[in-house]
């Protein structure tokens, strides 16, 4: 900024790109978005409601948001320790499980969807199961029951004597595997920047390094873990590829929102898959909002 | 305190763990091996696992089967079809990225924040919506199929013309690449705005100065400059079109050996329990994430190293 206020721009091509710019993203973007408000506006208010609190489709809402949630915290506790251990320690292939972090990024959905179903299949009659699921499928059955009976006040209905894969817990996996880069990502540059004199201080001061970890380091990275958190949540929340492959589809028990969507498409149905599709896109326009805001904070919070 | 001067000096004698400082400041050694035990299995359980799955169930029965999968000619027009779509959808976002990274970072203007937003709206959106929002448009049902039925129609000449030309979009390849185009819309501008707005004015206004114009300040000063960053957005971009499945998998219609990309055949393959099939095709798109690592990696580490 100079000291007389605006400087003239004497750099040429402002008029072409920003033109460029804005006619690219109004046809690309804009223009299309704003089809899915105008054709949802031509539903009267009755219909609308209607087609978006179905009880079929409140199922899924509350399988989609729930199951999101669910992933995004498993994230934020693991993603959390990945990063630490990413950061704070030395390993041999340390550069390696640092690049494959990015790999939910990289890899299609679907390709990711068939491996997850395939590795973690419960054994059947005709087949031994996947690598994890022939041994991780009959302890989790047993595993929930008796966490049903240790915690009878939470509703266990719906998780109770399912498969990993191709039931709800298959949900679980695959959402945690398309946010799992997100929190990781979002912790790194905050650890490396954290100087370790804060540490030495607090430790010189007589905290023991429990005090240190919880009361010292957790509040410098807390910002960045909840904007971590949310990112996952809203990739979570919009997936489709990864999950239709591993969740086993099943109407008002394992059949997530974005599928809903396709299954009204795929019956002429353009209205209902309108309606629920402007439901989704709130939610998600909230979160961006929501999202922005946490990095606004976070990077004030952290140039102190 | 001889014990205490011992230990002390083989600390001293064997280099630190990176970033891991004084013993004050150094977890205890159980919090340490049971930090990196979860890692490690958070990482083999999600990541190596899948990895390793697509490259086994592929050979599973042996190259003679893997290597049959590629001469199915649905598959070839599906490889095709997908390099095609990647062609057009990534230098279309590639020009859109360099021209929206010119007019945010060089120049000051009202709502230039709304801009930023608006340009990341895509990677808010699920992909069955931005699916789902061509179908709206493009569709049978949508505005493109109502000005095709219209009576009186704007432009006449180009109702006749899009008949009999019987121009489809939906169901089709433009939709397909329209899809692609919306689903990968902000990975270069992303990258070129924040590295372009730190690079600053100065040397553009040097040369300018020194009598270039527009064209050569951007050709010889500007673009080596985000040389590295066009790369990062663009191997991204990339890897993002050729794996899309949520978006193209609405607008395509599923018809083999035309509307079918990679990811959407590996679909139809699993659904017809040909595994070996799949997972040949799906270990194709995995070597191509794989190289995407590679290269980001690469370039990543270079940034470090010309950083520091």
């Amino acid at each position: 900024m100079s000291l007389f206020g605006k400087r003239r721009n004497v750099l040429p091509g402002f008029g072409l790109s920003l033109g460029f710019t804005l006619a690219y993203l109004g046809l690309i973007v804009l223009i299309p978005l704003s089809a899915a408000f105008i054709k949802a506006s031509g539903l009267s208010a009755a219909d609308f409601w209607a087609a978006v609190t179905s009880p079929r489709v409140v199922a899924s809402y509350k399988l989609s948001f729930g199951v999101s949630l669910l992933a995004a915290l498993v994230n934020a506790v693991f993603g959390g320790i990945l990063a630490w251990v990413l950061v704070r320690y030395t390993f041999p292939g340390r550069r390696m499980v640092d690049a494959l972090v990015d790999l939910p990024f990289a890899l299609p959905t679907a390709v990711a969807g068939i491996a997850l179903a395939t590795i973690y299949a419960a054994p059947t009659a005709v087949a031994p199961g996947g690598w994890v699921g022939s041994w991780l499928n009959p302890i989790w059955v047993d595993g929930i029951t008796q966490l049903a009976e240790l915690v009878p006040w939470i509703d266990w209905q719906g998780w109770l004597g399912g498969k990993l894969a191709f039931d709800r817990p298959g949900v679980f996996l695959a959402l945690t595997f398309v946010g799992l880069p997100f929190v990781v990502r979002t912790l790194q540059p905050v650890l490396q920047e954290l100087e370790p004199e804060l540490e030495e201080a607090a430790a010189t001061l007589g905290a023991n390094r429990w005090q240190t970890m919880t009361r010292v380091i957790f509040p410098e990275l807390l910002p960045a873990l909840i904007t971590g958190f949310a990112l996952a949540f809203a990739r979570a929340l919009g997936e489709y590829g990864s999950v239709v492959f591993i969740a086993g589809n099943m109407p008002m028990h394992s059949e997530i929102t974005p599928l809903l969507i396709i299954t009204k498409l795929e019956q002429y149905d353009y209205r209902g898959a309108t309606a629920i599709a402007v439901v989704m896109l709130v939610a998600s326009f909230v979160l961006l909002l929501l999202i922005n805001l946490l990095q606004k904070w976070s990077r004030r919070y952290y140039r102190v | 305190m001889a014990a205490l001067a011992t230990t002390s000096s083989t600390i001293a004698a064997k280099p630190a763990p990176r970033g891991s400082g004084p013993r004050v400041i150094r977890n205890p050694l159980w919090v340490r091996v049971l930090f990196m035990g979860v890692a490690f299995v958070f990482v083999a359980g999600f990541l190596v696992l899948p990895l390793a799955a697509v490259f086994t169930e592929a050979l599973r029965k042996g190259f003679g089967a893997y290597f049959g999968a590629f001469t199915d000619p649905d598959m070839l027009s599906a490889l095709r079809l997908t390099l095609l779509t990647a062609a057009i959808a990534v230098p279309a976002n590639l020009i859109f990225g360099v021209a929206a990274a010119w007019c945010i970072a060089k120049f000051d203007f009202r709502g230039k924040s709304i801009l930023i937003t608006l340009i990341d709206l895509p990677f808010a959106v699920s992909p069955v919506i931005s699916g789902l929002i061509y179908v709206l448009v493009f569709g049978a049902q949508g505005w493109y199929g109502q000005y095709l039925n219209a009576e009186a129609p704007a432009l006449p000449w180009l109702q006749q013309w899009l008949i009999a030309r019987d121009f489809q979009i939906i169901f089709a390849v433009p939709g397909i690449v329209l899809a692609t185009v919306f689903v990968t819309f902000p990975f270069v501008a992303r990258e070129l705005i924040p590295l372009m707005q730190q690079q600053g004015n100065d040397e553009e206004y040097a040369a300018l100065t020194l009598g270039a114009n527009g064209w050569q300040t951007f050709w010889y000063v500007t673009l080596p400059n985000i040389k590295w960053g066009l790369f990062y957005g663009v191997i991204l971009c990339n890897a993002r079109a050729m794996g899309e499945f949520g978006a193209v998998s609405v607008v395509s219609g599923h018809i083999r050996g035309e509307t079918n990309t990679m990811p959407l055949h590996v679909e139809i393959l699993y659904n017809e329990y040909n595994f070996v099939a799949a997972f040949a095709v799906s270990s194709l798109l995995a070597l191509l994430a794989l190289l995407t690592l590679l290269l980001k990696s690469l370039v990543e580490w270079r940034a470090q190293k010309s950083g520091a």
